[in-house]
C-alpha cells in the first residue's frame, strides 16, 4: 500500500474512533462511578476505578445499619447497597417478564398480520395496509391518557396486565414483519400448501424460519424500547412497588433522606443495563447466523 | 391412475383475460408439456390443475372426479418449482420428509416432544424413513441428506426438489420451468434424467416450459399456447411438421422458420421470389406466407428457375451444423439456411450464394395466419 491511501485509512479510523468514543464514555462513566466513593465522584479525581480505600459510609449508617456493616470498599459499598436499599433482583425480573410478554404477543400477533398483507389477497388489504402506515404516525404520549383511563375504568392499574397489554399489537413489527415477508418467493410458500400445510401452519414454520434476521432486528427494538421504558410504566404503577420496572426501580435513589448518593445509583444503573448488553451481544451473533439461513436465492 | 381432464377453462386477473376456455386431456403416464412464450398463461394454467389458483369458470378432473372445491394439499399432486422451492431451515432429509409428515402423522403425533408418545408413530416414521431413503436412493442424494439446500449446487437443489415430489407417490407430477435455472449443460443433462425418470416411474408429467427445444425432446405430447388460447396439442413430431397455425410453426424450431411472402393464383399456383411450388394452394387468388424450415433449403451450385440468389450476411457455426443468414435479393428480411459443414466450410460472409428448396416441406399460411392445406400431396 502507498502512504498516502494509509492516510486515507488513517482519516477513516480516526473519525470512527472520535464516534466511538463519544458513545462509550457515557457507559465509561456510569461504570467509573459506580465503582468509586462519593467523595472521588464529587471531585472528579481518582481515575477509572478509585483509590478504593476501605471506609465508613454515612448515608448507610443513618439508613440503619451498625458501622461495622458500614464499613468496606467504594465497590463493595455501592453494589451492596445498592441491592439493599431496592430489590433490584425483583424489578430486573419484572423487566424481563414485561418485556418478554411484550414481544412473544407481538410476534405472535404480527406475523400472521403480516403475513396476510404480504401474501394473501382478500378485499381491502390495501386498506387495512395503509391503516397500519397510518397508526406508526401515531405518537405513544398522544394516546397514552385515553389509554390510561381505558385501563383504569377496567381496574387493571397496578397490574403486568396494565404494563403489557398496551404494546402487543405493535404496528411497527406488522410494517417490518411484511416488508420481509414481500421478499420472500411465493414459490416457498406454494410449495408448502402442496406439501399440505395450512395457512398458520405456514406462518409458523416457514415464514417464521426464514424471518429470523427481521424478527432478531424487530426483537432488539422492541426489548430494548420497553426495556428502558420509563414513561408508561411511572403512569400506570401508581404504589405498588413489587411490580416496578428496572426504570421505575433506578428513580428509588433519587432524594430522599441522603438527597443523590451516586455510587449505588450507577452500580443499579449498571445491573439494569448489563441485561440488555449481554443479549444484544448474543442476538449480534444470532444476526449474522441468520442471514446466512437465507441460502434462497 | 393419473388422468387430468381440463374443461372449458377460463381465467381472468380483473379485466385481463388470461386463460380462454381451454379443453386439454391428459392421459394416464402421460408427460404433457404445456409450452409456450412467456405471458402465454401456461403457468397459470398449471396452478388451477395444481389448485393453488382458481379458474375463472370451467372443470378441473382428476381422474375423473371434480376437485374445483379440493384443496391444493388434498388433490394428491405434486409440484416441482422453477427456484425449487426447498424449506432454506431445514436438511434436505427435513425437505423429503416434510409432505410425508404432514400426510401421515396426525395433528396429535405433529406435536413437539408430547406427539413421540403416540403408540403408532414409530411405525409411521419408519416408514417415512423407507420412503426417503428409497427416493434419495433413485435419484442418488443420499449423501446430501444432512446438509442445508443452501449447501448445495443448483442440480443438487433440483434433485432434492424432484424428490419431495416424489415422496408422496402422487398421482400426477406438475413441473413449473424445473429447469430453467440451471446453466445450459447441466439443463440438456437434466433432460435426459427427467425422461428417463418418466419412464420408470410411470405416472403422469404435466410440465411447463417456455423452451421449445424442451417440449420437443421430453414430451410424449405437447401442449403450445400462445396468448392464453391453445392453438395446438399433437405429439412433437406432428406439432413441428405439421403445425396448425404460423404462430405454432414459428415458435417451435430453432432456428427459426423462414416466413416468405407470396401469392396463390386463381389456378393455386403459389409463387413467391420468382419461385413457382409444385404444389397447388387449397386457396387461390390470395396472399400467402410460405415458412420453410432452414433444414429444408439447400445452398447449391445451380441456378435455375427452382433457386433464388442472395449474400451472406452472417454465419453461425455450431461445428455439426453451420447456418447461414442470407440476405435474399428482392426479400424484405433474412432467412437461415442450414448447411453441412463438409459441403459449406469455404463459404464466408459476405459470399452470393444460390439456394433450393428441399421439395414437399414448403407449409402454407393465410393472411390470418391459419394454415392452408395443399390440394394434392405430390405434383
Amino acid at each position: 500500500m502507498e502512504a498516502k491511501q494509509y492516510i486515507g485509512e488513517g482519516w477513516k479510523h480516526a473519525i470512527l474512533i472520535i464516534g466511538a468514543i463519544v458513545v462509550m464514555l457515557p457507559f465509561y462513566m456510569m461504570v467509573s462511578m459506580s465503582l468509586k466513593s462519593q467523595q472521588e465522584i464529587q471531585s472528579i479525581s481518582g481515575g477509572l476505578i478509585g483509590a478504593q480505600e476501605t471506609q465508613t459510609f454515612p448515608v448507610c449508617v443513618k439508613t440503619g445499619y451498625s458501622e461495622e456493616t458500614c464499613t468496606m470498599k467504594p465497590y463493595q459499598y455501592n453494589y451492596w447497597f445498592a441491592f439493599e436499599k431496592a430489590p433490584i433482583p425483583r424489578y430486573l425480573m419484572n423487566g424481563v417478564i414485561v418485556t418478554l410478554s411484550i414481544f412473544i404477543i407481538q410476534v405472535l400477533v404480527a406475523l400472521p398480520c403480516a403475513y396476510a398483507l404480504a401474501k394473501l389477497r382478500f378485499y381491502g388489504r390495501e386498506f387495512v395496509f395503509s391503516m397500519v402506515l397510518f397508526c406508526l404516525l401515531i405518537p405513544v404520549h398522544g394516546i397514552a391518557l385515553p389509554l390510561y383511563v381505558m385501563l383504569a375504568q377496567a381496574g387493571l392499574v397496578d397490574t403486568y396486565s396494565a404494563l403489557i397489554l398496551p404494546w402487543t399489537i405493535s404496528v411497527f413489527g406488522i410494517f417490518l414483519m411484511r416488508q420481509f415477508f414481500m421478499t420472500v418467493p411465493d414459490e416457498l410458500i406454494d410449495a408448502a400448501r402442496m406439501d399440505g400445510m395450512g395457512e398458520y401452519a405456514i406462518v409458523w414454520k416457514v415464514m417464521l424460519p426464514t424471518a429470523i434476521p427481521a424478527l432478531l432486528a424487530f426483537a432488539i427494538f422492541s426489548v430494548v424500547a420497553h426495556w428502558n421504558d420509563y414513561f408508561w410504566p411511572r403512569m400506570v404503577i401508581t404504589g405498588n412497588r413489587d411490580l416496578f420496572t428496572p426504570p421505575l426501580g433506578i428513580r428509588e435513589f433519587r432524594g430522599g433522606i441522603d438527597s443523590d448518593e451516586f455510587g449505588p445509583m450507577m452500580a443499579s444503573i449498571v445491573t439494569v443495563t448489563v441485561p440488555l448488553i449481554v443479549a444484544f451481544i448474543i442476538a449480534q451473533k444470532r444476526f449474522i447466523e441468520g442471514i446466512t439461513l437465507t441460502g434462497m436465492k | 391412475m393419473g388422468t387430468i381432464s381440463l374443461k372449458n377453462i377460463s381465467k381472468s386477473f380483473g379485466s385481463t383475460q388470461v386463460l380462454n376456455n381451454l379443453n386439454v386431456d391428459i392421459n394416464d403416464g402421460e408427460f404433457l408439456t404445456l409450452v409456450g412464450p412467456s405471458g402465454c398463461g401456461k403457468s397459470t394454467l398449471l396452478r388451477i390443475i395444481a389448485g393453488l389458483e382458481q379458474q375463472t369458470s370451467g372443470d378441473v378432473l382428476i381422474d375423473n372426479k371434480n376437485v374445483n372445491r379440493v384443496r391444493a394439499s388434498e388433490r394428491d399432486l405434486a409440484m416441482v418449482f422453477q427456484s425449487y422451492a426447498l424449506y432454506p431451515h431445514l436438511t434436505v432429509r427435513r425437505n423429503l420428509e416434510t409432505p410425508l409428515r404432514l400426510r401421515d402423522y396426525n395433528a396429535f403425533e405433529r406435536l413437539p416432544l408430547i406427539g413421540n408418545f403416540s403408540p403408532s408413530k414409530k411405525e409411521k416414521t419408519e416408514s417415512i424413513n423407507q420412503l426417503v431413503n428409497k427416493t434419495s436412493e433413485t435419484l442418488k442424494i443420499s449423501e446430501l441428506l444432512d446438509r442445508k439446500p443452501g449447501q448445495l449446487s443448483g442440480g443438487q437443489r433440483q434433485r432434492v426438489a424432484l424428490g419431495r415430489a416424489m415422496v408422496r407417490e402422487p398421482v400426477a407430477f406438475l413441473m413449473d420451468e424445473p429447469l430453467s435455472n440451471l446453466d445450459a449443460a447441466l439443463r440438456v443433462h437434466m433432460r435426459s434424467e427427467l425422461s428417463e425418470l418418466h419412464n420408470s416411474l410411470k405416472t403422469t408429467f404435466v410440465y411447463v416450459t417456455h423452451d421449445q427445444a424442451e417440449a420437443l425432446t421430453m414430451s410424449s405430447r405437447m401442449a403450445v399456447m400462445i396468448d392464453g388460447n391453445l392453438l395446438q396439442l399433437d405429439t412433437p413430431q406432428e406439432v413441428y411438421d405439421n403445425p396448425s397455425s404460423l404462430s405454432v410453426a414459428q415458435f417451435v424450431g430453432s432456428p427459426k422458420i423462414n416466413i416468405f411472402k407470396g401469392t396463390a393464383d386463381s389456378g393455386g399456383t403459389v409463387s413467391f421470389l420468382k419461385v413457382n411450388l409444385k404444389r397447388k394452394s387449397s386457396e387461390s387468388n390470395t396472399d400467402l406466407h410460405i415458412g420453410i424450415r432452414p433444414e429444408h433449403l439447400e445452398i447449391t451450385n445451380e441456378s435455375n428457375e427452382n433457386t433464388f440468389s442472395g449474400t451472406v450476411a452472417y454465419r453461425e457455426n455450431l461445428g455439426s451444423d453451420i447456418f447461414f443468414h442470407v440476405n435474399i435479393e428482392g426479400g424484405s428480411n433474412k432467412i437461415i439456411v442450414r448447411g453441412l459443414p463438409q459441403f459449406t466450410h469455404q463459404i464466408s460472409n459476405g459470399s452470393s450464394v444460390n439456394i433450393k428448396r428441399v421439395s414437399n416441406k414448403a407449409l402454407l399460411f393465410n393472411q390470418a395466419g391459419m394454415r392452408v392445406q395443399f390440394n394434392n400431396a405430390m405434383g
